[in-house]
């Protein structure tokens, strides 16, 4: 507890020396502007973790904070950092984190897919019952693009795909007006991936089913869920607060390797730190260090508040990317709709 | 010069360590000072221990005794051997051997045999015929009859069989052999299969018999007691301090107390002197001798005659068993009493009392030694003091009791047959036997856990369980559990609290809450119970040894210095003059291997025990010499090669089994670190003081001790898998869970015990943290992604099964295929499950009230059929289905069914019904730390917090379960498990396991943490997923393993606006399962007075429970009635109508008053006007 207050010590005694030193009027003086900036990882807390969006927030120093779409313009960007395979990582900078996490909340749980929703089970003599078997079916993802399916039905097996609609309508009471075939083309609606183990079974056993996929969302069941997950998180940096020299900027970097060097020789010789991001699994020795004494004077981690590393792991049944805008696109029509109420 | 200067030359056992003494004593003095190395992989020592025993050794050990040696002694024994016939001397039966066979059993005259699963699945018993060889005489003829092949010529019962057992098919089967019979091979077996049920002999503590306490009686005083048990008779016997202050005897045979020394004089210790000397002269002992011996003068007792008159004066009356025939003199009888009942376990031949009266001496000097130092008196909580009774000695108890009931049965009808005359044919005894009598009386012992001991006056219950299939730890937990014979009711806590001596052969941590908490214990895990060993060899050592006989020399040599009495099993065998020199002796030639391993023998004040009887505990340890240990790190490479078993210790003299009597004359280490010069024996590894069900906590050591005990109840009712063969039985309630996980953080008995292939719990995601309100008081938040991704799933099987019955008058019960409406393709409504054969089909899904199996029963069952009937026509039918009882609007779907036959050759249906649940709120959790709580909430994936790593926990704890439980360990195996994920590696929490590396330290794991980025105290950053802004606290998440529990809101939840009545009273029914009201309880409505809500009161108590309308007379205040045909009340007595008031009350009260007229009590309501 000793070690934390203390480094919210440090902080307030900047804060004063610089309180002093930037007077400029329109500006946020440079305690206040990190602050609102960045968050800062303590030992045992972060700090300054929310975000001060109120208009009049800064009106004593006769600053206006209120949200201007112009500079939201100049300062949104969107970085791709890296696509693989199914998973995607990029930055979205200068958002407030409302939207960027109504974009993951989206992502999880609005998005719609085609997920099997209806097992008809013929004959099961394996050991696996048939609900669990169901169950199963259920949380494979299937690879029919969802747009095709908007308020109809779709039909298809694992093994064998059935564009005419149910091969017992009788027991399902599932009939189709027209053929799929022409509406998901000739490959038909086929599984994401191949090797999902669903069922053993022994010699002499058998499993005949037939599975009804439908369009849903990942609300109503995880099962719909387009993304594995999908989340994201603040751009870390790590600040030299005053300059470590000699020995211990050695020490530092022995500590962390990578994350800092030393540059120049001597006894002048200093530590510099490298990109946060590249190292993040020596963030967190940083962040522990943060709180020791001997560094606490030195070093601190903190995260810029709007700049959001953005990941999405889909399932596969969307690519990534598409999934995003799908997402914004979602994000838009209810904002559509909240104008249309208001 | 005694015998045990002799040096006694003995093979040489162990030869490896004796040289290794002889060199370590002759050669350099300073290598005996040098550290004690580490035993490498000393633990290795306890699979392999595992491996030769087993778990329920114990039970299977006993059981094997019983019907290989046992069985064998009882029909040797003298009163079982022969019977013979009062009214035909030349006649005789004699039993010249038994045997118990192979399981088997008899269907239409073929003898089969027969399968554990088999039996489950039929109801049968798994049985196997027990059959004897006989001599005996038909007419004239004797005739011999003599079965070969270890099976006898007469069948005299069956006998059912303990699994994996010495006669089970199961016995030394591989996995694929089991598999093929059906049976689980992490099973343990030691239980019966009695009617298709599993049974559990459960293993019983008892104060040891034949020994002699020193306890303290009500008045306070000193007394002495011993509980003699023989094959024939159970007597107790008390030595106490009479008013005078003289020493007396109390017996049931007597009426009173009676004078010791005249109890000594009866046994021809006749002079002051001698009792002197065989109780001990030194002056303390002698002066308080006097008031006794003074007594037995003033009465004028001097000689063995005139004590025999007085101890015969004082005979309880009644006591004419032993003269049924002729009369004999009080003289005589007090010498039989005196020689077959006091002390009955000292044998008396030819009325040489001298055994005896040592030993009634011994009593006295060690009572008298209590009343000088209070220190002697003996703990009745001392596990030394405890025997353990297994299925092995109760059924023996049994089938001895049975036996003779059939013997009596036969020397009966054999009396009554050879009484007459004129036979038509010979007697032939072989086929008069009352087979039924044995089989029946064991199976209805066993199954309804009732022993009723004829011969003893025994009358216990509860003695069998029915095996808790709940999980599989439970079915483990249950083979080990010991319930003692203490009162429930008694408010004593001595049975109860955990005696010291209890160390490593109880687990101190598992015992249920509540009125049996210490009364039901567990076996640790090394823990093993004896078996009855022969004495008869061992009295032969002791003698070689040089024993002295007591009966060769004198009384006061007796209790001079230096000597010590020797005694065997509780009856003294002689005198030695160098003790410690026998008990070193004895302790090599047990471990060469020459005397059997669970002999004891221990050296206590100025006396040695020697113990061979069976139902002690004890447990392995490894020997040490002058602080070595014997066992090296050579010896447990060889065990990891395979080169050696667990025996090859035992046998090179490298460990050894001690009972609790016999570690008190040890010195044992826990560590290698903690030998010193006197350390005798070295622990083999700290954590098997626990026992099984325990041994699933990981770092239980860190927890707060009531927490594991809490978790060792909870762990029996956890949900997962019961066994490889579950999805193949029909219990009657079965719960599975859909994805069992092995724990992330396990621990070594884990793995010895199988627990990690039949797992019961889940690895979840724990953060701990406070979200929403609803997890306050233990309630748990869980993630609805997570259980729409299988977490928590459950399928719960329950059996709905029917016999149908064939009735006396050859009528039977019938399936009847449901009746197809006209226009339907299939049967509708109630019988819509039913196939063609009016049982439900297998897939078919079932709402509550549908018919399973549509049975009919002929409606008269004592009328002879018509004499050309063969079938009774549908019409004298009526149905008796079966249909399923589920909740409303939930529905199940028929798992299995099954058509076979029973024991009896009833055809037997069964149906398994499955219910396959998700978690919903309100079912209960636990992790392995005593932690239980219900779900609160089930929040969607989106608004759970979530870490950098996109990682969301399955379920968010509050932190408030911590502070006030103090289960360090669940904070490990948090850290441990986020460990384990991220390196990929199985991490232990063994208890006690960091010293020995069996569990990880949190050294280590917050390295490894470290490592892959975490940080070192398994706290993550997480953003809250609602706002999306980060948490400012850092929450402490990893996985735990958690446990689905039993308990679930589906099973328990109950509402009712209106329903069922009673019949009688008109209030509404009681219980869930009838659908029954809630209550509004005496205090509630105490509240209710209180508050002066009288309309409230009336409303609750009458209009919406059993208001009635009565009518009243006014001028006899007698109920009347309302006569329809007049159209108006009426005056019960005058018949009148006029002046009849009509008010409301409770249908009760009516009732009441009529019965209290039926009583002839006349209640008359005397109205008012209101």
């Amino acid at each position: 507890m000793g070690s934390d207050s203390k480094t919210v010590r440090t902080s307030k005694k900047q804060r004063a020396d610089q309180a002093a030193s930037a007077d400029q009027p329109g500006q946020l003086p440079e305690h206040l502007q990190n602050q609102q900036q960045y968050m800062t990882c303590g030992d045992n807390l972060n700090y300054n973790v929310s975000i001060g969006n109120s208009a009049h927030l800064f009106s004593a120093l006769g600053i206006d904070n209120s949200w201007s779409h112009k500079k939201f313009q100049r300062d949104l960007r969107v970085a791709m950092k890296w696509v693989k395979g199914n998973d995607m990582e990029f930055d979205i900078i200068g958002i407030d984190p409302a939207i960027a996490n109504a974009l993951r909340r989206i992502l999880i749980s609005e998005i719609p897919t085609v997920a099997i929703e209806h097992v008809y089970m013929v004959q099961n003599t394996s050991i696996i019952a048939c609900e669990v078997l169901s169950h199963r079916l259920g949380l494979v993802p299937v690879l029919v693009d969802p747009d095709l399916l908007k308020d109809k039905l779709v039909k298809s097996g694992q093994l064998v795909w059935l564009p005419n609609g149910s091969e017992m309508p009788e027991e399902t009471n599932c009939r189709f007006a027209s053929s799929q075939s022409s509406l998901l083309g000739a490959e038909g609606a086929r599984l994401v991936h191949d090797d999902i183990l669903l069922a053993k079974m022994r010699p002499g056993q058998e499993i005949v089913l037939e599975a009804h996929c439908i369009r849903g969302i990942g609300a109503e069941h995880a099962k719909w869920s387009p993304v594995a997950t999908a989340w994201y998180r603040l751009q870390p940096e790590v600040v030299i607060l005053e300059p470590i020299v000699g020995s211990k900027a050695d020490s530092l970097a022995q500590i962390c390797p990578g994350l800092f060097t030393v540059e120049g020789s001597g006894p002048s010789r200093r530590a510099v730190a490298g990109n946060a991001r590249q190292h993040e699994k020596q963030l967190e020795k940083v962040r522990r260090m943060s709180g020791e004494e001997e560094w606490s004077e030195h070093l601190q981690l903190r995260k810029r508040k709007d700049h959001f590393i953005f990941t999405i792991e889909s399932t596969g049944i969307l690519p990534p990317h598409q999934l995003f805008l799908r997402s914004l696109d979602q994000l838009a029509a209810k904002c559509d709709k909240l104008l249309e109420h208001l | 010069m005694t015998v045990s200067d002799q040096p006694v030359h003995l093979p040489n056992g162990g030869s490896t360590y004796e040289n290794g003494v002889h060199e370590a004593l002759l050669g350099d003095p300073s290598k005996l000072t040098q550290p004690i190395k580490d035993v490498k992989d000393k633990y290795e020592l306890l699979p392999a221990f595992l491996k030769v025993r087993g778990l329920v050794k114990q039970h299977i050990d006993s059981f094997n005794y019983f019907i290989n040696q046992e069985i064998k002694k009882i029909v040797r024994a003298k009163g079982n051997e022969r019977v013979t016939c009062d009214t035909d001397p030349n006649f005789y039966f004699k039993y010249t051997d038994i045997f118990v066979g192979r399981p088997q059993v008899e269907e239409d005259y073929i003898t089969t045999g027969i399968t554990p699963q088999a039996c489950r699945l039929r109801d049968m018993t798994y049985a196997a015929p027990i059959s004897v060889d006989v001599e005996y005489t038909r007419g004239k003829e004797i005739i011999v009859r003599k079965g070969k092949n270890g099976v006898g010529a007469v069948v005299i019962g069956r006998m059912p069989l303990m699994l994996r057992s010495d006669r089970c098919v199961l016995k030394g089967k591989s996995e694929a052999q089991l598999a093929e019979l059906g049976e689980c091979p992490l099973d343990p077996g030691g239980y019966f299969v009695v009617k298709g049920a599993e049974k559990v002999i459960l293993i019983q503590e008892q104060l040891s018999r034949n020994r002699i306490i020193i306890d303290l009686d009500s008045k306070g005083q000193v007394s002495a007691s011993v509980t003699s048990s023989t094959h024939e008779r159970k007597s107790k016997t008390n030595i106490v301090v009479g008013k005078k202050g003289q020493i007396c005897m109390k017996h049931n045979a007597f009426a009173e107390e009676v004078n010791m020394a005249a109890v000594l004089r009866a046994m021809g210790v006749e002079s002051d002197q001698e009792i002197l000397a065989l109780v001990g002269s030194e002056p303390g002992l002698a002066a308080m001798l006097a008031p006794t011996l003074q007594e037995a003068k003033s009465m004028g007792l001097f000689i063995q005659q005139q004590a025999l008159e007085y101890l015969g004066a004082r005979l309880k009356a009644g006591k004419q068993q032993y003269s049924s025939r002729r009369t004999r003199s009080k003289v005589d009888e007090v010498r039989d009493v005196l020689a077959n009942v006091v002390v009955c376990h000292i044998p008396v031949h030819q009325f040489d009392y001298q055994q005896k009266a040592i030993y009634m001496a011994v009593m006295m000097r060690r009572m008298l030694a209590a009343m000088i130092d209070p220190s002697l008196i003996d703990d009745r909580d001392y596990y030394g003091n405890k025997r353990l009774e297994l299925a092995g000695g109760l059924l023996a108890l049994l089938f001895e009791d049975l036996f003779k009931r059939m013997n009596n049965e036969l020397k009966r009808t054999a009396d009554n047959t050879l009484s007459k005359a004129n036979r038509a044919s010979q007697f032939d005894a072989a086929k008069n036997l009352h087979v039924e009598m044995i089989s029946q009386g064991m199976e209805s012992a066993i199954s309804s856990g009732n022993w009723t001991i004829r011969r003893f006056r025994m009358e216990r219950k509860g003695v069998t369980q029915v095996l808790s299939r709940l999980s599989f730890i439970a079915a483990l937990g249950m083979m080990t559990r010991i319930t003692s014979q203490f009162e429930k009711t008694r408010k004593v806590s001595g049975p109860r609290a955990l005696q010291p001596s209890q160390w490593g052969m109880l687990c101190p941590a598992d015992t249920p809450e509540g009125e049996s908490c210490g009364l039901v214990k567990n076996l640790a895990l090394m823990t093993h119970v004896t078996t009855d060993e022969e004495e008869a060899p061992l009295a032969r050592l002791a003698y070689l040894l040089g024993t002295q006989p007591a009966s060769l020399v004198s009384g006061f040599e007796h209790s001079s210095r230096g000597v010590a009495m020797v005694f065997l099993n509780g009856s003294i065998l002689g005198i030695h003059r160098r003790p410690k020199r026998l008990v070193k002796e004895f302790r090599r030639l047990r471990r060469a291997g020459r005397v059997g391993e669970f002999v004891s023998i221990f050296l206590q004040q100025d006396s040695v025990y020697i113990a061979s009887d069976g139902g002690r505990v004890c447990r392995p340890l490894i020997i040490c010499d002058r602080g070595a240990p014997r066992v090296t790190s050579e010896h447990t490479a060889k065990l990891k090669r395979g080169e050696w078993a667990f025996n090859d210790f035992l046998r090179e003299g490298l460990v050894e089994y001690l009972d609790v009597n016999e570690e008190n004359n040890a010195l044992i280490a826990l560590y290698e670190r903690n030998c010193g010069p006197a350390t005798t024996h070295l622990e083999i590894e700290p954590f098997t003081v626990l026992g099984v069900v325990a041994g699933l906590i990981p770092y239980p050591h860190h927890n707060q001790s009531p927490r594991n005990t809490y978790q060792c109840a909870m762990g029996k009712q956890a949900m997962g898998n019961i066994a490889y063969n579950q999805l193949n039985v029909f219990d009657t309630l079965l719960y599975l869970l859909v994805y069992p996980q092995r724990p992330l953080l396990t621990t070594k008995t884990i793995e010895l015990v199988g627990f990690d292939k039949l797992g019961a719990g889940q690895n979840a995601t724990v953060a701990v943290m406070s979200y929403s309100g609803y997890d306050i008081e233990d309630a748990i938040i869980m993630n609805r992604a997570s259980l729409d991704r299988g977490f928590g799933r459950c399928i719960v099987l329950r059996k709905y099964g029917t016999v149908l019955k064939k009735h006396q008058n050859r009528a039977q019960d019938i399936v009847q295929a449901a009746g197809i409406p006209s226009g339907q393709s299939k049967a509708t409504g109630r019988h819509k499950l039913l196939d063609v054969d009016g049982i439900a089909a297998p897939g078919e899904i079932a709402s509550p009230g549908e018919i399973l199996i549509n049975k009919l029963v002929p409606m008269s069952t004592k009328d002879p059929l018509p004499p050309n009937m063969t079938s009774l026509p549908l019409s004298h039918y009526k149905p008796a289905p079966v249909s399923w009882k589920g909740p409303p609007g939930e529905s199940c779907i028929v798992d299995k069914v099954l058509l076979t036959q029973n024991d009896d050759g009833h055809n037997v249906i069964k149906t398994l019904m499955r219910h396959t649940r998700r978690p919903e709120v309100g079912d209960k959790f636990s992790s392995r730390h005593g932690q239980k709580g219900v779900v609160g909430a089930i929040v969607a994936q989106e608004d759970m917090p979530f870490s950098e790593r996109g990682i969301c926990p399955d379920l968010i704890m509050n932190p408030h379960g911590f502070p006030s439980r103090m289960t360090v360990g669940k904070m490990i195996e948090l850290i441990g498990s986020k460990a384990a994920v991220s390196s990929g590696r199985f991490h232990y929490g063994t208890a006690f396991g960091e010293g020995t590396g069996l569990a990880d330290t949190v050294d280590s794991i917050s390295k490894t943490l470290v490592e892959h980025g975490f940080s070192y105290s398994g706290k993550d950053q997480l953003t809250s997923g609602s706002s999306g802004e980060p948490l400012e606290a850092y929450i402490f998440m990893g996985p735990v393993y958690y446990q689905k529990l039993k308990h679930m809101v589906l099973d328990k939840m109950h509402a009712r606006a209106r329903g069922p009545r009673v019949v009688l009273t008109r209030q509404p029914t009681e219980g869930r399962s009838r659908d029954g009201g809630l209550r509004l309880g005496e205090m509630e409505r105490d509240c209710l007075i209180g508050y002066g809500a009288s309309m409230l009161l009336l409303e609750r108590l009458m209009i919406s429970s059993d208001q009635f309308q009565v009518h009243v007379c006014n001028h006899c205040g007698l109920l009347g009635y309302y006569d329809a045909n007049v159209g108006c009340a009426v005056c019960p007595s005058t018949k009148s109508s006029d002046d009849m008031a009509t008010l409301k009350l409770p249908y009760a009260c009516k009732l009441l008053f009529q019965e209290l007229q039926s009583m002839n009590i006349v209640p008359r309501l005397k109205l008012a006007e209101a």
